[in-house]
């Protein structure tokens, strides 16, 4: 899947496979098996990260901050993640039955590969979304023990990041078309919008959640929503970045959301501290 | 950020927030599996006595066979799972509950090999079930051994 993402990425960008210079690549799994074993044929050189969920941001963030600096013409961001293997490693076994909380999100199986490349005079990269902002986040941790409710553990990182940003840059909610966080579900979404609230940011109009939007809550029985590290990929691949290209949105604001959870950690008693990464993604007119 | 809530009130406001199952109705469903799963294994302990005039321990661990089978082979198709969605405890407290929670492993882990896999995490989930069992059992052995040298019971 990740091989996929990442073959078809190259090829729609019109580049060879030498042409890039980095991938930035990252999964759910213990030590990144996923993107290791998705990679490992390409012959590219790879950083591996790992920040839950949020990898999508890091990895965005990571390759536009290589290419702005001239270290590379061409840089790839990849990240997936599998309900399968995601239960196996976090949860229980598949076949095992349990009552999941409602408060419980439904792991994505995808995976989304983008090509990020530096603008220059001899390359000015005209009708591409481009990243022109990235705000990293911090880790951020309100003390939530529930791993059935990860929305929890991240919307307070998700309302730093995006306050961080829009403090830095002295901008309004209503600057941007939408503002799309990665997989709080529907509670960690009311949770983000009240914390932001709080502090005199009301994102209820532009706010959008991808984990809410990537599946139909009611007929496909997910509870919360959709996670994970393919989930945001996925949704930017395939969804916000086409509508940034045809023009029905100009500018969003794209946080992905990542809780920090470890099974070890967590039956050690310790909290989920969540992260999350802002990057302002806007279509450049031709 | 400037406002910033301290965790105990953030947990609480989490916990204001998030929907909860209703006990009520996972109760009348539990309860209503759980008989149901009960009343299987009636029906069968009554054909084996009945039918095949089975005496009555034999009967019983026939039942037992047959219910763990059945939860077995219902585990391997991904359907035991969707009953204890909707049975809860009904569906998980039975034998038939603790035949998925060792096959549902087995299923998962058989990729990682024959020891490393199955032999090792085969009880990763009954596991707690076996041994706080054996040792309570043990416990309440050795209370009654004491009792009775105590000439108590």
């Amino acid at each position: 899947m990740v091989r996929r993402a990442v073959q078809t990425a190259i090829t729609k960008s019109g580049l060879a496979k030498q042409d890039i210079r980095y991938i930035f690549g990252g999964d759910l799994l213990g030590q990144l098996i996923g993107t290791t074993f998705g990679l490992k044929d390409l012959d590219i050189p790879v950083f591996g990260l790992y920040g839950a969920c949020s990898t999508c941001g890091e990895s965005l963030s990571l390759a536009a901050m290589i290419t702005a600096a001239g270290y590379a013409n061409h840089a790839l961001a990849v990240t997936s993640s599998h309900y399968g293997s995601a239960e196996k490693q976090f949860r229980f076994p598949l076949e095992y039955g349990n009552q999941r909380p409602l408060s419980a999100t439904w792991t994505v199986t995808g995976s989304g590969a983008f090509v990020v490349s530096g603008t220059t005079a001899e390359q000015p990269m005209r009708n591409y979304a481009h990243i022109t902002a990235i705000t990293t986040g911090k880790i951020v941790d309100y003390g939530v023990r529930d791993s059935m409710n990860m929305g929890a553990c991240m919307a307070p990182a998700a309302a730093d990041v995006i306050y961080q940003c829009l403090d830095d840059l002295n901008l309004k909610p209503s600057y941007f078309d939408h503002i799309i966080t990665g997989d709080l579900g529907v509670i960690g979404s009311d949770i983000l919008k009240k914390l932001l609230l709080d502090n005199g940011y009301d994102i209820s109009k532009q706010h959008l959640d991808c984990g809410i939007m990537i599946y139909d809550n009611e007929k496909q029985d997910t509870h919360s929503g959709g996670s994970g590290c393919g989930c945001c990929a996925v949704t930017l691949a395939g969804y916000i970045l086409n509508n940034l290209s045809k023009h029905i949105w100009e500018r969003v604001l794209f946080v992905p959301t990542g809780a920090l959870l470890s099974t070890v950690s967590f039956n050690e008693g310790q909290t989920i501290p969540g992260t999350a990464h802002a990057l302002i993604i806007e279509q450049e007119d031709s | 950020m400037k406002v910033k809530q301290n965790d105990q009130a953030y947990n609480q406001y989490v916990t204001s927030v998030t929907p909860k199952h209703n006990c009520f109705k996972n109760c009348v469903n539990a309860f209503w599996v759980g008989g149901l799963i009960c009343t299987l294994g009636q029906i069968i302990l009554n054909m084996c006595t009945e039918i095949f005039s089975l005496g009555k321990e034999t009967a019983s661990a026939y039942t037992s066979l047959i219910l763990i089978l059945l939860s077995v082979i219902f585990t391997s198709f991904n359907l035991y799972k969707r009953i204890a969605k909707v049975g809860g405890a009904g569906a998980l407290v039975p034998i038939t509950g603790f035949a998925n929670s060792v096959a549902a492993p087995t299923i998962e882990y058989q990729k990682e090999g024959e020891v490393f896999g199955k032999g090792v995490k085969i009880f990763t989930i009954a596991g707690p079930v076996i041994l706080f069992g054996i040792f309570t059992s043990w416990t309440l052995g050795l209370i009654y051994w004491i009792l009775k040298l105590a000439q108590i019971v």
